[in-house]
C-alpha cells in the first residue's frame, strides 16, 4: 500500500511549533488559500519533543514581518524558517509585540474603534503566554483573537 | 504630585496615592460646593460638555462645579442639533470643541469615546460615561462617599447589588474598591452576574469577592449597600430586561436585617430598587451622594486646569 507523506519543501516557508489545533486560524489569517496559488501542507497535533504542535508549510512563498507578527498573536511560539533550496535559510522565532495596531479588531461591537472613526484599532498586550489583550479603547478582553484578524 | 492638563479617562489610569490625593482635596472643596465659600479660581476658563447621551446629575454637577470655581460652561445635552446628526465623526466634533474650550467633558453612548476624544484633543478630556465602559468621576464620587461617611474604604464589606453585567458603574467600582482593600459581594439574578475579568481584576489586589444571588444573607455583615438600576438601555433585547427587572427591592423590612451603621447608596436614577420609604432613614445617603458630585468635580477640574490650589 502506498503512504502518502509531507515532504520537505525546496522553497517557500515552514511555520513551526504552532499551538496545537491554530494551524486553520494560521493559515486563515494569512489569508491561505485565497493568496496562493503555492502547494500548502497542514500537519495537526504532530508529536514533538515539547508535545503536540501543528505545522504549516507554504511552498514558494516567504512570509513578511508583518504577517508573522500577525501569527503571533494565536500561536506564540511558532517559529518560522524561510526555506530556500531545500536549506533553512533563516530561522526566527515569532515575537508578542507589546502592542497590536491595526492587525486585529475589537470584538466588541459598540467600540468607538468600530464606528466610522479615523482611528485604527489598538490593543495592548497584557500576557505574552497565555496571550492576552486589552483594546486600547474599550479596556474589554477578545476571547477569540483569531476571529477580530483582519 | 501633578495632575495639570491630565485626561481623566478610567480609573485604572490612577494609582491608589493618587486617588486619596484627589478625595482629600476634595473634602477642601465641600464649602465651595455649597457656596458657603466663593472662588474666581477658574476665572475665564470655559468647560465644554458634550452629552451625546441623557445625563441629569453628571451634566449638572459639573456645570455646578465649573461654575462654583468661577468658570463658566458651553455644550450640548442632547445631539439631535449637532453636526452629529449630519453624519460628522466624533473626532471632527472633538477637534472643533477642543478649539472653543480649555476642557472636555464628553458623554457617549459607545466604549472608548473618551480614550478617542483624548486622541483627538489637546485640552484634557473628561470622561462622563462611555456606553458601557467607564464613569470615572461617578467612581471617584462613590469612593468619597464611602471615605467620607465610614471615614476609611479598607475593611468596609461592600454589597454591590444589582445589574453586575451591563451596568459601567459596579466595574469601576469592583475595581477601584479592591485596590482599596474592602471586602466585597456581588449580589444579582443569575443572568446580571458581575463579568468574569472584573472578579479576575479583584484577585489580582488579593480581594476575594463573594457571588450570590440571597440579598437578605448578605446585608447582615454589610458595611454598604452599593444598589444600580437594571438599565434598559444596556439589554440587547426587552425579553431579558422583563425577565429581571424588579428582582431586588431594597425597602425597610430587609433594613431591618441590617446593622445600624449600613449605608445604602445609589448612582440614581433609580426606578423600583429603593422604596422611597428608605429616604427618611439614616441609612440612605444617596442625596448626599449626588451632591458630593459637585465637590469632586470640582477638585478634579481645579487639579487639572488651576494655576495654584485652593
Amino acid at each position: 500500500m502506498k503512504e502518502l507523506k509531507v515532504t520537505p519543501i525546496k522553497d517557500g516557508t515552514v511555520i513551526d511549533h504552532i499551538t496545537p489545533g491554530r494551524a486553520l486560524k494560521v493559515l486563515h489569517i494569512l489569508k491561505i488559500p485565497e493568496s496562493t496559488v503555492s502547494v500548502v501542507s497542514i500537519l495537526m497535533n504532530v508529536n514533538g519533543k515539547k508535545g503536540k504542535k501543528d505545522i504549516v508549510k507554504i511552498e514558494n512563498r516567504e512570509l513578511a514581518p508583518k504577517e508573522v507578527n500577525k501569527i503571533a498573536l494565536i500561536a506564540p511560539k511558532a517559529t518560522i524558517n524561510i526555506i530556500r533550496d531545500y536549506e533553512v535559510v533563516k530561522k526566527h522565532t515569532v515575537q508578542v509585540p507589546e502592542e497590536v495596531i491595526g492587525l486585529t479588531k475589537c470584538s466588541n461591537p459598540t467600540c468607538i474603534s468600530n464606528a466610522r472613526e479615523p482611528v485604527e484599532s489598538r490593543f495592548y498586550v497584557i500576557s505574552k503566554d497565555p496571550v492576552r489583550i486589552r483594546c486600547y479603547f474599550c479596556e474589554r478582553e477578545p476571547e477569540d483573537i483569531a476571529a477580530g484578524i483582519v | 504630585m501633578n495632575f495639570k492638563h491630565r485626561d481623566i479617562i478610567s480609573i485604572k489610569d490612577f494609582s491608589k496615592e493618587e486617588i486619596e490625593y484627589i478625595l482629600e482635596y476634595a473634602k477642601r472643596m465641600i464649602p465651595y460646593a455649597k457656596a458657603e465659600k466663593h472662588t474666581t479660581l477658574l476665572k475665564q476658563h470655559i468647560l465644554a460638555t458634550l452629552f451625546f447621551e441623557p445625563s441629569t446629575r453628571t451634566r449638572l454637577s459639573f456645570e455646578s462645579a465649573m461654575q462654583r470655581l468661577g468658570g463658566s460652561t458651553i455644550g450640548f445635552s442632547d445631539p439631535s442639533g449637532t453636526s452629529q446628526k449630519k453624519g460628522e465623526s466624533l473626532a471632527d466634533t472633538i477637534r472643533m470643541a477642543d478649539s472653543y474650550s480649555d476642557a472636555i467633558v464628553i458623554r457617549h453612548p459607545q466604549e472608548g469615546a473618551a480614550r478617542l476624544a483624548a486622541e483627538f484633543s489637546n485640552v484634557p478630556i473628561l470622561n462622563a460615561g462611555d456606553g458601557a465602559g467607564q464613569h470615572p468621576t461617578q467612581c471617584l464620587l462613590d469612593l468619597f462617599t464611602i471615605l467620607t461617611e465610614k471615614k476609611k474604604i479598607k475593611g468596609n464589606n461592600v454589597v454591590l447589588l444589582g445589574d453586575l453585567k451591563y451596568g459601567r458603574t459596579v466595574h469601576s467600582l469592583a475595581y477601584a474598591l479592591s485596590l482599596f482593600q474592602a471586602n466585597l459581594t456581588f449580589v444579582s439574578p443569575e443572568t446580571l452576574k458581575m463579568p468574569k475579568e472584573v472578579i479576575h481584576e479583584c484577585k489580582e489586589f488579593g480581594v476575594e469577592p463573594v457571588s450570590t444571588t440571597n440579598l437578605e444573607k448578605a446585608i447582615k455583615e454589610a458595611d454598604v449597600l452599593y444598589a444600580t438600576r437594571i438599565q434598559r438601555e444596556r439589554f440587547p433585547d426587552a425579553e431579558e430586561y422583563n425577565r429581571v427587572v424588579g428582582s431586588y427591592k431594597v425597602d425597610n423590612a430587609l433594613l431591618q436585617q441590617a446593622g445600624e451603621d449600613l449605608i445604602v447608596m445609589h448612582p440614581l436614577p433609580r426606578i423600583v430598587e429603593i422604596d422611597p420609604e428608605v429616604d427618611q432613614t439614616k441609612h440612605a445617603v444617596y442625596f448626599t451622594q449626588a451632591f458630593n458630585g459637585v465637590p469632586v468635580r470640582m477638585a478634579l477640574l481645579s487639579l487639572i486646569l488651576g494655576d495654584k490650589k485652593l
